[in-house]
């Protein structure tokens, strides 16, 4: 398991970030004065019940929400000073997104939602079809290209979701409750997944309240409360993964 | 993201909510169709109305008189004018002149005198006109019973139906109000013999006798055998630059042999200017096209003649027709506009449908340009194909117009007529505008698209 001390720069780090909102006339805080270092490679699992705010962060680790205060190192630059297009291409190119409810688009086949990122990221044609492909095989599913997601099973949805994280070749990934909308069997097999591309060297960070999964598969878990970082510690790999 | 790869997305979205849609697009059709319609219908008109101006040769022609003759505008009431002392007579050499002038096609006098015919022994009284070989293509004789003349120098004659009308005894004109009482009257005159009767002027040496003088001129009467080969029923256009009127029409060439006394011939004596060349009252003066009419006629002018040309009317009409092309094109619009706000609409409906879809795009990398673009693009592609549908309904509508019309016509026993046109910018012209609109409608549709918080709409359900 790599380290907080290793020689190499981090993948993530945060420094005294938080995320507050106006709600009226007051102001509340979902993300609390959190600093975290997640090292590159690692599987990171943040921990915490519902509105403990590990989704904020995750949302402000991907560059889809900016804190409103702390500094947010990823790939060599500050996310809190990035505009608007350098947060996309951030997205497009550095940390790859999977959700609880897949958010695939329905309309388009498995094939075209895996495609969709290489279209933004204005990869050539010859090239996308090489990619995708690749991405597909790695989640076993090469096979159903030509499907819509409406005629695939949860599992078979969220692994498409992970080829779609997957296919510009990001170096984090990071996952909201992949495993929120799925029975245990096929949660299982995805978090075997993720465990699978983190071995080939990604950076991951999940965010769950499961966490006999957590403590199997993640290197570290990283527990919120009231928006703010309670504890950090490393799994116990009671049941192992397999 | 490339434009290509955007449209695909665009495209794919608009056939994901097919009906909604193609009722925009429809709306985009209706407007665009309207549009067209009636600004194909002005340029129908337009059209129409220069082709058949210009066949009449009343807008490329240029109409001389000697300067002393000249009765048209600019020549101010006869009692302010002052007398040429010694006018430049408008005769065969100045005929020649001017026909060397650049630009110029034709010259041709008008030749227009009155005298009597015979026909089946019966005198008639008549003027005679002169018909240059040109006035075939002016338009005049369209639907003519007969033919035109078999050659510039044929002796055959064309008979005004009001003329014609005479020698068959109808003057009542009854037989000539229906299509079979007109075939009889055409069957008993066409390719009868009828003879002119006229004045032929004749040079006589000034008295003295020395024999180099023109001491005026006499007046012989003559008799020419023509063959009727057609009636027209329109009077050719008479006035200037026309062809003058006359409801006996001859070829020009064969008029200009006749050396008929004209009124001229009186008054270059009285004004004692006389020569022993014919001169001419006037000369319509025809060239390549509108646009030099005005060069020439000032070029005539030097030459110490009277030029007069009705392009200023002409003008005068273009004006008239471009402000009857905008108030249609304002009309045509106004159905456009009601379809922008089917297009607003619409888009406003997909963002809400979309939400998630836009969180996902934003999530997956997608910038905010990249959101907005892709709603203007679909925006653009209602747009093009409802301006491509509308200039094909439109086009579908000035057919049946230009149909209706010719049926109506037809039943009028007119020549057809083609009331309505689709030149090239029109057609370009209709889907640019087409397509400028829809992106207008889409900017606000667009711009509200992508300026969505990704969390928010990724959470939306």
């Amino acid at each position: 398991m790599p380290t907080e001390t290793s020689a190499t720069p981090p993948a993530i780090h945060l420094e005294q970030v938080s995320r507050q909102y106006a709600m009226g006339e007051s102001a509340i805080r979902a993300v609390d004065d959190v600093s975290l270092t997640v090292p590159k490679g690692e599987f990171l699992a943040l921990l915490g019940s519902s509105g403990s705010g590990k989704s904020t962060l995750l949302n402000l680790m991907a560059g889809l929400d900016r804190p409103t205060s702390g500094a947010i190192h990823a790939a060599g630059r500050n996310l809190a000073e990035l505009s608007a297009l350098e947060l996309a291409r951030y997205r497009r190119h550095t940390i790859g997104m999977v959700f609880q409810s897949f958010n695939l688009l329905p309309r388009m086949t498995l094939e075209e939602n895996v495609e969709l990122p290489l279209r933004l990221a204005e990869v050539e044609r010859g090239e996308r079809a090489t990619r995708v492909r690749e991405a597909l095989d790695r989640v076993k599913l090469s096979k159903r290209t030509g499907h819509r997601p409406s005629e695939l099973s949860g599992g078979e949805q969220q692994r498409t979701a992970i080829a779609r994280a997957l296919v510009n070749r990001p170096q984090i990934l990071l996952a909201d409750e992949p495993t929120g909308n799925l029975d245990s069997a096929t949660g299982e097999t995805i978090m075997n997944l993720l465990r699978e591309i983190q071995s080939a060297g990604m950076t991951i960070v999940m965010v769950t309240h499961e966490r006999p999964l957590a403590e199997r598969f993640a290197d570290r878990l990283a527990i919120m409360g009231d928006g703010k970082l309670l504890t950090t510690s490393p799994a116990q790999k009671s049941g192992g993964a397999q | 993201m490339k434009l290509r790869d955007m449209t695909e997305l665009a495209v794919r979205n608009l056939r994901e909510a097919m009906l909604r849609n193609s009722l925009t697009t429809l709306g985009v059709a209706v407007g665009v169709a309207s549009l067209v319609a009636m600004l194909s219908l002005g340029v129908g008109l337009q059209q129409l109305a220069n082709s058949r101006l210009t066949k009449s040769g009343l807008f490329d022609s240029i109409f001389v008189t000697p300067k002393t003759n000249l009765r048209g505008p600019g020549g101010g009431p006869p009692a302010t004018r002052q007398p040429a002392a010694k006018a430049r007579p408008l005769d065969a050499d100045a005929r020649a002149e001017i026909a060397r002038l650049p630009d110029v096609i034709e010259v041709y006098p008008q030749i227009r005198f009155f005298t009597e015919v015979r026909f089946d022994g019966k005198p008639f009284a008549t003027t005679v006109a002169g018909m240059p070989e040109s006035s075939k293509s002016s338009g005049a004789f369209d639907g003519m019973q007969g033919s035109f003349f078999s050659s510039a120098t044929a002796e055959e004659a064309i008979l005004q139906i009001e003329l014609a009308k005479e020698l068959t005894g109808d003057t009542s004109g009854q037989a000539a109000k229906d299509p079979s009482g007109k075939d009889r009257m055409g069957r008993g005159l066409i390719g009868k013999d009828l003879v002119l009767r006229y004045a032929e002027r004749q040079a006589l040496p000034a008295e003295g006798g020395d024999g180099g003088g023109f001491g005026g001129f006499s007046v012989v009467p003559r008799e020419k055998h023509l063959r009727i080969v057609g009636i027209v029923e329109t009077e050719p256009a008479s006035g200037f630059g026309g062809f003058g009127s006359g409801r006996l029409l001859i070829p020009l060439d064969v008029a200009e042999t006749l050396r008929a006394a004209q009124i001229n011939d009186l008054r270059d004596i009285l004004r004692d200017t006389p020569s022993d060349k014919p001169s001419y009252a006037s000369l319509t003066v025809r060239v390549k096209s509108p646009s030099q009419v005005d060069a020439t006629e000032a070029k005539i002018k030097e030459m110490g003649f009277g030029a007069f040309s009705l392009l200023d009317a002409s003008k005068s009409l273009r004006i008239f027709f471009s402000v009857f092309d905008l108030l249609l094109g304002i009309f045509g619009s106004l159905a456009l506009a009601v379809a922008t706000l089917g297009i607003i609409n619409t888009l406003v409906m997909a963002i809400l449908e979309r939400r998630r879809e836009i969180g996902v795009l934003k999530a997956l990398g997608a910038a905010d340009s990249d959101v907005r673009q892709l709603f203007f693009v679909e925006a653009g592609v209602m747009g093009f194909s409802g301006g491509l549908l509308g200039v094909f309904f439109g086009w579908l509508i000035g057919r049946a117009l230009t149909l209706g019309t010719n049926i109506y016509l037809k039943r009028q026993d007119l020549p057809g007529v083609d009331i309505a046109a689709i030149p090239w910018w029109l057609f370009a012209g209709a889907i640019g505008f087409a397509v400028f609109v829809s992106l207008v409608a889409g900017l606000y549709p667009a711009s509200r698209a992508a300026k969505l918080n990704p969390v928010d709409a990724l959470r939306y359900e």
